[in-house]
């Protein structure tokens, strides 16, 4: 599509502007109307319902000096980049092994994938009893003689959320790994022929052919992943309820408490104002890396 | 285009089939349990003998769940004909948006203020000398649940108060026994805080820190001891390893744990469990020493709506809320007490008549729900369950912040 | 050609290989008991012990009754199996006055999660086809809005949500859900579609154009038959999303269209009161059961997908 003078602009692609009038919608009026609006109502002391009295920085000052906001903040660092990491890896691993013509690979594509079936609350609930000390793993191996073994990740403030990212994974990784494989059978099988050909090995042929060839499905999945740290809410509240104490506690939470439980807008606005700021910190210079400057045919 | 037009085509088919009938009515509530849905089932009841119908609208998780909901639908424009939230500060700015149904004449008929039985609850729904919510019922707090078979098995005998359980706590250790069960629910730590504040406190000092909000006096030697026994409190809660309130219910129950601090809504645990009161375990309420017990409980409040008829049906619900026969059947079936005093609870059980008895000597005090705000209540949540959780904090530490956070306190 | 169930069902005693010819496109095996298979096979089956743990634990539990569940080692099969908490999870479990358990809401669950996916995805695929080969100037403007969009945490646009709603006078009703539902799904699907849609061969796009072929010709007759992998994840995400969300069935609609979520939660969150962790169990799985099986049947779909897909090599 190059972009050479055409006799009227607006009437080029004309069906191209008419499909995507949904998704012009949604991203000016909900997305960048929702932001504006909560970042104005940030500023005010807005409590049950939102309303424009203005009390300047003072929510974010509160906000900062919560040392449950800090906690938040330090939590879903360790669990994001853990996540990451972890959620690559093993997606692209389990998808690599299943894509070795191996037999089963139905049977073990639906294992490795149902537990993205289950909502958040729902796995959280059940690994709240598996790594619950009492009757969980921990039980299990005392009462087959090793009496002074501890396992409980969810009652020591300083794992906990290890114990979050247990689950997390579990849920899903099975995702990714759908993700990878779909993009590992997009790649030519001459590909293939060709590295064996020239006598590369596996896993070189996966760093630097397969994996850079997949690019676009490494963003989507990215984004999907970050989306859901960023988001992190329901597997919390499920699994420790932020505790033990608030050890386990996220920004997400933190903004939804002070909005409805705590009934002050204004405090949870702050807190999803910062959490949205951080997300624009990281798009913008990709953004911008992926589309600006040069024009791409 | 075609988008809009299934747009159109939707909202038309839907607009036909919610032309509601004028009294039907819908009433939304966080009562789901076994014992709270045959409570409300009484409601319904009631109100369905007037000739209109009570349309169920029930969805569990107090607080963070149902709330932002009923509040959502109010302020969609389209709202349900009642609703249950805690009486006390929750409902008030919905109030002040002029979104709620005025009851006074309602109130004024059935001469509200003359027979209920704590007039600090219908202050809680009055604003600017309108009343605008029904209580229905008193829950209280202050309730210590010991049990007997835990202190039989250590070979002390049963704590008549909070001191003699702090006594007791070492023998208990020795058994493997946790002293006092606390889940780890950051409400739940706040909840025995605040029971120690009235219980060992006393209402003076209860009244000067959450209702005057005194930092001072928050920051005093007074409260220092609530924090010292506080401490004690954390020290006997170690190893208690539960999260919901019901499963530290269950260690008392079945004599893992000595006692527990808890609403009195802990009671149905013991019923369910086929417990005896005064056998299997003991009940005392303001922990045996300040017999104080907090108007915690719920009321029902009405958005305003257009429609007349449905208007007209609010009024009869309001009514029927509040008349004796309800309000027995309701409280006997929720095991909470009755908002008037004009009723006679014949069929309570020991620990209930106990609560009754204070109630008739006048010892009740306001409950944190009426007298500071969600905003202020969750910033001590999270204080308390920081504190229990982290022993590094010490009780000087945490009541520098309490005091902090009383000061900024509305 | 080959269909998985047919060889792994009779893989048990069978020699030989099963010939996926469609199948996978990795590099090649062969040879059954080398250490490489042993190595490959032992990975997948311990991973997917781990994956199944939980599984198990659930139905376990469900299958026991309380007295057995509080007695307390989660592992342990039931004693004495019995089936009530399903009976009960399904058709007795209150809701506040409502005693018929999840029944009550699994259709309108449905009523909700079809037009929903449905629609979303339509959205979304056209929206990623037109990024993705039909740029036009502000274009990808919109879509890095969109993918910002995506970490939008939703509980904060709960309110500006019903505002809006309010406002062209869908609130409460199905179809604002609908709406709802599409448009916080359209980030992550949009950006799935165009990152599908530009990795596919351009010259496929550049042949249909000179034949003369349209915007809405070569989407419906040229990219859908190409994508079908693609359109198979984007309705596991949709459906379990959709299937079991909470919030905005709860917030957005009425008690006469709650999903069956609003039941689970009530199942599941009841505060006040004994937690029957057997029922709770049940009603989870029940819950978990309509996107088990579409993950189930689209599995086959995803991998005859793959080789609709091999056409193009």
């Amino acid at each position: 599509m190059s972009a050479q003078a055409r006799p009227s602009q607006l009437f080029k692609n004309l069906n191209a502007k008419i499909a995507s009038i949904p998704m012009i919608l949604t991203a000016l009026v909900v997305f960048v109307g929702g932001t504006f609006w909560t970042i104005l109502y940030s500023f005010t002391d807005s409590k049950l319902l939102p309303r424009l009295r203005f009390v300047g920085l003072d929510q974010y000052e509160r906000l900062w000096s919560a040392p449950r906001w800090l906690t938040s903040i330090e939590n879903l660092l360790i669990y994001g980049i853990l996540s990451l990491i972890f959620s690559l890896v093993i997606g692209f691993l389990l998808a690599a092994l299943l894509d070795q013509k191996i037999r089963f690979e139905d049977t073990f594509r639906t294992i490795f994938l149902y537990p993205f079936a289950l909502s958040f609350i729902v796995t959280g609930l059940v690994w709240q009893w598996i790594l619950n000390p009492d009757f969980g793993v921990q039980k299990v191996v005392r009462s087959l003689g090793f009496d002074s073994f501890v396992f409980d990740p969810l009652y020591n403030s300083d794992i906990v959320i290890y114990g979050i990212l247990i689950a997390g994974l579990w849920q899903g990784t099975g995702l990714i790994m759908c993700l990878m494989l779909a993009g590992l059978r997009g790649i030519d099988e001459d590909i293939w022929k060709a590295a064996r050909v020239d006598g590369i090995p596996m896993w070189k042929t996966y760093l630097f052919i397969v994996i850079p060839m997949m690019r676009p499905v490494f963003i989507t999945t990215l984004v999907i992943i970050a989306s859901g740290i960023v988001k992190l809410y329901d597997l919390v509240v499920a699994q420790t309820g932020g505790g033990p104490g608030i050890a386990s506690e996220v920004p997400a939470k933190y903004v939804y408490d002070f909005m409805f439980r705590a009934q002050n807008l204004g405090q949870g606005f702050a807190g999803s104002t910062m959490m949205l700021l951080s997300v624009a910190i990281v798009i913008i210079p990709w953004a911008y890396l992926e589309f600006g400057g040069k024009k791409r045919v | 285009m075609k988008f809009t037009k299934t747009l159109l085509a939707g909202s038309a088919a839907i607009a036909l089939s919610t032309s509601a009938f004028a009294t039907d009515l819908e009433v939304t509530h966080w009562w789901t349990s076994g014992g709270e849905a045959a409570a409300v089932g009484e409601f319904a009841k009631a109100f369905d003998a007037t000739g209109n119908k009570w349309v169920d609208g029930a969805i569990a998780g107090s607080g963070g769940t149902a709330r932002p909901i009923m509040i959502s639908r109010i302020t969609g424009g389209d709202p349900m004909g009642a609703t249950q939230f805690n009486h006390g500060r929750q409902a008030e700015e919905l109030v002040e948006a002029g979104l709620m149904k005025d009851l006074t004449a309602v109130a004024e008929a059935g001469k509200w203020k003359d027979v209920i039985n704590e007039i600090g609850l219908l202050d809680s729904c009055t604003i600017d000398g309108k009343i605008y919510c029904a209580p229905v019922n008193i829950h209280s707090w202050q309730w210590l649940w010991l049990s007997n078979k835990a202190f039989a098995d250590a070979g002390v005998a049963v704590p008549a108060n909070w001191n003699e359980l702090v006594a007791a706590a070492p023998k208990l250790r020795e058994k493997g026994m946790v002293p006092l069960a606390v889940g780890g629910q950051p409400w739940q730590t706040t909840g025995v805080f605040n029971v120690l504040m009235s219980g060992l406190g006393g209402k003076d000092l209860y009244l000067k820190v959450y209702d005057a909000k005194d930092a001072e006096v928050a920051g005093g030697a007074d409260v220092a001891k609530i924090f010292s026994a506080l401490n004690d409190a954390r020290e006997m809660s170690r190893g208690s390893n539960v999260q919901d309130w019901n499963q530290a219910t269950n260690m008392v129950i079945t004599g893992k744990a000595g006692g527990q601090i808890m609403g009195d809504w802990a009671q149905g645990e013991f019923q369910i469990a086929e417990q005896v009161a005064g056998t299997d375990y003991s009940c005392l309420p303001g922990l045996g020493v300040n017999e104080l017990l907090s108007t915690n409980g719920d009321a029902f409040y009405f958005p305003k709506v257009d429609n007349a008829e449905i208007s007209a049906a609010q009024d009869k619900l309001a009514e029927v809320l509040f008349a004796p026969t309800t309000q027995v059947a309701f409280n006997l079936k929720k095991g909470s007490l009755p908002i008037r005093k004009d009723v006679d609870l014949a069929a309570a059980n020991d620990c209930m008549k106990k609560g009754l008895a204070i109630l008739a000597k006048g010892g009740l005090v306001k409950s944190t729900d009426q007298l500071i705000s969600p905003d202020t209540a969750t910033q001590i949540d999270d204080l308390m369950t920081q504190f229990f959780s982290d022993e590094s904090i010490t009780p000087e530490d945490a009541q520098k912040r309490f005091a902090g956070i009383i000061k900024s306190a509305d | 050609m080959s269909d998985p169930t047919l060889s792994s069902a009779g893989a048990a005693a069978t020699v030989g290989s099963p010939g996926l010819v469609s199948g996978p496109a990795g590099p090649r095996p062969r040879r059954r008991f080398s250490r490489r298979n042993i190595f490959l096979y032992g990975t997948l089956f311990v991973i997917a012990v781990y994956y199944l743990l939980p599984l198990y634990v659930m139905v376990v539990t469900s299958l026991k009754g309380m007295p057995e569940v509080r007695l307390g080692n989660i592992f342990s099969p039931p004693v004495e199996i019995t089936f009530e908490p399903w009976v009960k999870a399904w058709s007795e479990a209150c809701t506040g006055l409502n005693c018929d358990g999840l029944s009550r809401g699994f259709w309108n669950s449905v009523r909700i999660t079809v037009p929903s996916v449905i629609l979303s995805i339509a959205i979304a695929s056209i929206n990623g086809y037109a990024l993705a080969n039909w740029r036009f100037k502000g274009s990808e403007t919109f879509f890095v809005i969109l993918i910002f969009g995506a970490f939008i945490p939703y509980q904060v646009m709960l309110y500006p949500i019903v505002i809006l709603l309010r406002e062209i006078g869908l609130y409460g009703t199905l179809w604002g859900l609908v709406i709802v539902h599409s448009i916080f799904g359209m980030p992550i699907l949009t950006l799935l579609f165009r990152n599908y849609f530009t990795s596919l061969p351009e010259e496929l796009f550049k042949a249909a154009r000179v034949d003369g072929a349209g915007f809405w010709g070569i989407y419906f007759r040229i990219m859908v038959p190409m994508s079908l992998p693609i359109f198979v994840v984007a309705m596991i995400l949709q459906i379990t999303g959709i299937w079991n969300d909470f919030l905005f069935g709860v917030v957005y609609t009425k008690p006469d269209i709650y999903p069956m979520t609003v039941q689970l939660n009530n199942i599941v969150n009841s505060v006040q009161g004994v937690k029957e962790y057997n029922v709770n169990m049940a009603a989870t799985i029940l819950t978990g059961l309509v996107p088990l099986v579409v993950y189930f049947v689209s599995g086959k779909l995803f991998v005859r997908g793959i080789a609709a897909g091999a056409v193009k090599g």
